[in-house]
């Protein structure tokens, strides 16, 4: 009886009245960025290069190619707390194919290209799993990923038997360390897997299925969505983008340790969808705006750091920041 | 409205002339609820009717805004129900909320334990516990987890935590809702055990064979009013009925809808046929045939299993009896992508959890399920999609700033239709409308029947299931009335009206073809 269906009218004449919160759901995240830009090109010293442009870009593409699968997943009304895990057995398995432990491989190119495309697949099927707790025993999506979450780590160390893989192989690490036209290729890869999914989500089948499941799941099913193929693809497509991140993290640091490959980074990836104004309860998603928030995490910590901020306290403004999004947001709906 | 005549036993609970608004709506206009000591009142009425709000404004949920409520001869005001647990009101809820793998003894004492030196006095506990259970009849070792006992001996221990020893009324919400057969049997002796102990009990339910069976009195609410209350023997089910639906049983009327009138010739052939259906508790025995260009309306009570038949049907839920064809074929659908497949469309009752997105637009609610139809490789086509959700804007005069507006922001009238036009977009040719005026305006309510008759003459077969009697008998082709989930009569509108109807929804007796145990 409380329930009236006007309420939804109500609440939004409400908010119209007030849509100061509105507003800054929607472009608090565009406007923080440029406020940072604008704050360090007055304050920062040698700000404006190409140098810092590539040193924060690099820096912060993992997490936004995380981030782009943990959008997806978290559209559906899921969560992936997998993914550096994932990229933890992606970056163990990677060396141990071109290196040639696994079987020898004559060619490096073809050493290369396999272990690529294995470690990558392997997160990706790894992705699947996750999905097939969720969608066929629905298990919350937070404890379903939490199994591989723990047991990843532990799978990718005893693959390497706990051990510092190092090498050089600048066929496999020009992924990481590459930079035709002088941008980094990380950034072209991570600038494709963006557009790339910013399309699908709005112009696709596949996409606007996602955030109908993240919006109404009961509702999808009876309009024949199959809303478990669904969210079989979104995990499993969180899993492809924590291999290929795993990949990149590895080829830059010219070694791959299964303790230290994607070590938190499930949190900031989440802490960059949620800044970004993605809804955490699924349904509606923005990637550009993950890709937002991925940077304005960076740039805070860049800012911080380049003025002399020691790197613990940089953490404590970006668990405030992330609050502050997260808060918006709730303001917002009401 | 009447009381109940002064009998031997005092009033235990007077509430009169209870008033209460939510936003300025009225959900209580004027109603009332006497109870006697050791009596067992029913309490019915159709959905929205305000049993729910009368029986929380007794428990402190809800305050009254005017009115009266005497216990025990006392005012009675309570702010939580459990002040009113502490005042002898107890309030059993249809789910068991009881701890499973804590014992038995545990789950009763859960807030009351009792203490000596400060700490737990576990054998105070179990001999208060099992005194409290053998007053039941019930000798279990209350040293095991609870979980390891039946669902009846559950419910027991949740009623024996309710009443403890203090309780002077009982009130039981759909209690017999999730028990089988032999577990109602065992809530019954129950309820006459409270009664000869003096404890009187307000039994909600909407199986009216069970309140004849156990309840000596009953009040019939609606509208927010309490319409009769008269002694069970008093009254009898058609009587019932018809005080709970606001019918007179004798009054004949005009039109109360906008179906208009029906055109008989162009029904044609059987189209979709079931036979047996049943799935647990809710669908026992239905059966019925669907011919193209008719409208066959499911009447019954709540609970009758009328949305649970055209779930089945749908595919959201799977039968564990029966069978289905459509169109000549045997149709066994695993899930609504497959009852689409074969043409099929469902308006569901529950429009806010189960029908619109509400994060997205007019146009993406529009073409939820039309998606694969308006993509070419995976790719939407933004024309297509904005020319047919034009077009359904324009012909069903879905009242919207454009395409593009969210879909909550519209009235409840507005998105039935759009949920209507979605179905209509993928050109069904069988469409469930469950509640398909439910909760909407009147100006919406009769664009949306003069719709459905439309639609029906163009060919399409229409499963109507309504609660309003009217509705299924204007607007039906033919009627099928359940009655415990169980199909008991088929009707043609012409031989319809509302007394049948109301006769074999009280009696499950009529003019019955095939589709009976």
């Amino acid at each position: 009886m409380t329930e009236l269906p006007r309420s939804y009218a109500e609440r939004d004449a409400v908010a119209r009245s007030f849509d100061l919160f509105g507003f800054l759901s929607r472009y608090g995240t565009s406007i923080a960025l440029v406020l940072l830009v604008a704050f360090n090109l007055a304050f920062t010293r040698n700000f404006a290069t190409m140098q810092t442009l590539n040193v924060n870009l690099t820096q912060v593409c993992t997490i936004v190619i995380v981030a782009v699968g943990m959008t997806l997943v978290i559209a559906t009304g899921g969560i992936d707390l997998s993914v550096g895990s994932l990229m933890a057995i992606s970056g163990a398995l990677a060396p141990m194919i071109f290196m040639g432990k696994i079987l020898p491989i004559g060619s490096i190119y073809l050493g290369v290209a396999a272990a690529m495309i294995v470690s990558v697949l392997v997160a990706g099927l790894l992705g699947l799993f996750n999905g097939w707790l969720v969608a066929r025993f629905r298990i919350q999506p937070i404890v379903a990923t939490l199994v591989l979450f723990i047991a990843g780590r532990g799978i990718a160390q005893v693959m390497t038997n706990g051990n510092l893989q190092t090498f050089r192989v600048p066929e496999f690490q020009w992924i990481g360390l590459a930079r035709p036209l002088d941008i980094p290729a990380q950034v072209i890869i991570m600038a494709v897997i963006v557009a790339a999914a910013a399309w699908a989500l709005k112009k696709t089948l596949f996409g606007r299925c996602i955030l109908a499941v993240g919006g109404n799941e009961k509702a999808s099913e009876l309009a024949g969505i199959a809303v478990s193929k669904i969210k079989l693809a979104v995990y499993g497509i969180s899993g492809l983008c924590a291999g290929l991140a795993g990949l990149i993290v590895i080829a830059i640091n010219s070694s791959s340790d299964a303790n230290l490959v994607g070590l938190g980074m499930e949190l900031d990836a989440i802490a960059a969808v949620a800044v970004g104004g993605t809804l955490l309860s699924g349904g509606k998603a923005t990637i550009v705006g993950s890709l937002l928030g991925a940077l304005t995490i960076q740039l805070v910590r860049y800012t911080l750091l380049a003025n002399g901020v020691p790197d613990a306290a940089a953490l404590v403004v970006k668990a405030g920041i992330i609050a502050l999004a997260v808060w918006l947001q709730q303001q917002h709906r009401g | 409205m009447t009381r109940p005549p002064d009998g031997p036993s005092p009033l235990l609970l007077d509430m009169r002339d209870i008033q209460k608004r939510f936003a300025g709506i009225p959900a209580l206009a004027d109603a009332s609820l006497c109870v006697r000591s050791g009596e067992v009142h029913a309490l019915i009425g159709q959905n929205g009717a305000g049993k729910s709000t009368l029986i929380k404004v007794l428990t402190g949920y809800h305050r009254k805004d005017a009115g009266q409520v005497l216990f025990e001869g006392e005012p009675f005001e309570v702010h939580s129900p459990h002040q009113a647990q502490v005042n002898g009101i107890s309030t059993i809820y249809q789910e068991i909320n009881l701890v499973p793998l804590r014992s038995v003894t545990e789950n009763i004492c859960l807030g009351r334990e009792q203490r000596r030196y400060g700490l737990l006095d576990w054998n105070a506990m179990h001999a208060e516990a099992e005194r409290l259970l053998s007053r039941f009849a019930i000798g279990i070792d209350v040293r095991r987890p609870l979980g390891e006992f039946n669902t009846a001996t559950q419910q027991m221990v949740a009623i024996a935590r309710a009443i403890g020893f203090s309780a002077r009324l009982v009130i039981m919400d759909e209690p017999t809702s999730s028990l089988d057969e032999r577990e109602v049997g065992v809530l019954f002796s129950v309820i006459h055990q409270l009664k000869a102990e003096g404890v009187s009990v307000i039994f909600v339910s909407h199986k009216l064979d069970e309140l004849y069976e156990v309840c000596d009195q009953v009040t019939i609410m609606r509208d927010g009013r309490t319409v009769r209350s008269a002694a069970m023997e008093e009254i009898g089910k058609l009587e019932l009925v018809a005080a709970m639906l606001g019918r007179d049983v004798a009054a004949v009327e005009g039109h109360a809808t906008a179906f208009g009138e029906r055109d008989r010739s162009r029904i044609g052939d059987v189209m979709f046929s079931a036979r047996g259906l049943g799935a647990g508790q809710a669908v026992r025995n239905v059966s019925f045939d669907l011919r193209r260009g008719e409208i066959a309306g499911f009447a019954g009570l709540l609970g009758a299993g009328r949305t649970e038949t055209a779930r089945l049907v749908f595919g959201v839920d799977r039968p564990s009896a029966g069978q289905m064809t459509m169109e000549g074929a045997e149709y066994h659908p695993d899930r609504p992508a497959d009852a689409i497949a074969a043409g099929m469309g469902f308006c569901t009752e529950d429009r806010k959890g189960e029908g619109i997105v509400p994060e997205m637009t007019v146009a993406e609610n529009l073409t939820l399920a039309l998606l694969p139809k308006i993509s070419r490789n995976g790719v939407l086509d933004d024309s297509r999609q904005r020319e047919i959700v034009e077009r359904f804007i324009r012909e069903l005069g879905i009242k919207c700033s454009g395409p593009n507006q969210k879909v909550r922001e519209l009235s409840g009238g507005n998105q039935q239709k759009v949920l209507l036009a979605r179905w209509l977009a993928m050109n069904p040719k069988l469409l469930i409308l469950d509640e398909p005026t439910r909760g909407i305006d009147v100006g919406a309510k009769g664009e949306i029947q003069r719709l459905i008759r439309r639609l029906a003459d163009q060919g399409l077969g229409v499963l109507m299931i309504s609660s309003e009697l009217e509705e299924v008998i204007e607007g039906a082709d033919r009627i099928f009335v359940l009655r415990d989930g169980v199909s008991v009569t088929e009707l043609e509108a012409e031989a319809a009206n509302e007394e049948k109807v109301l006769t074999a929804m009280a009696h499950g007796t009529g003019a019955s073809s095939g589709a009976t145990t």
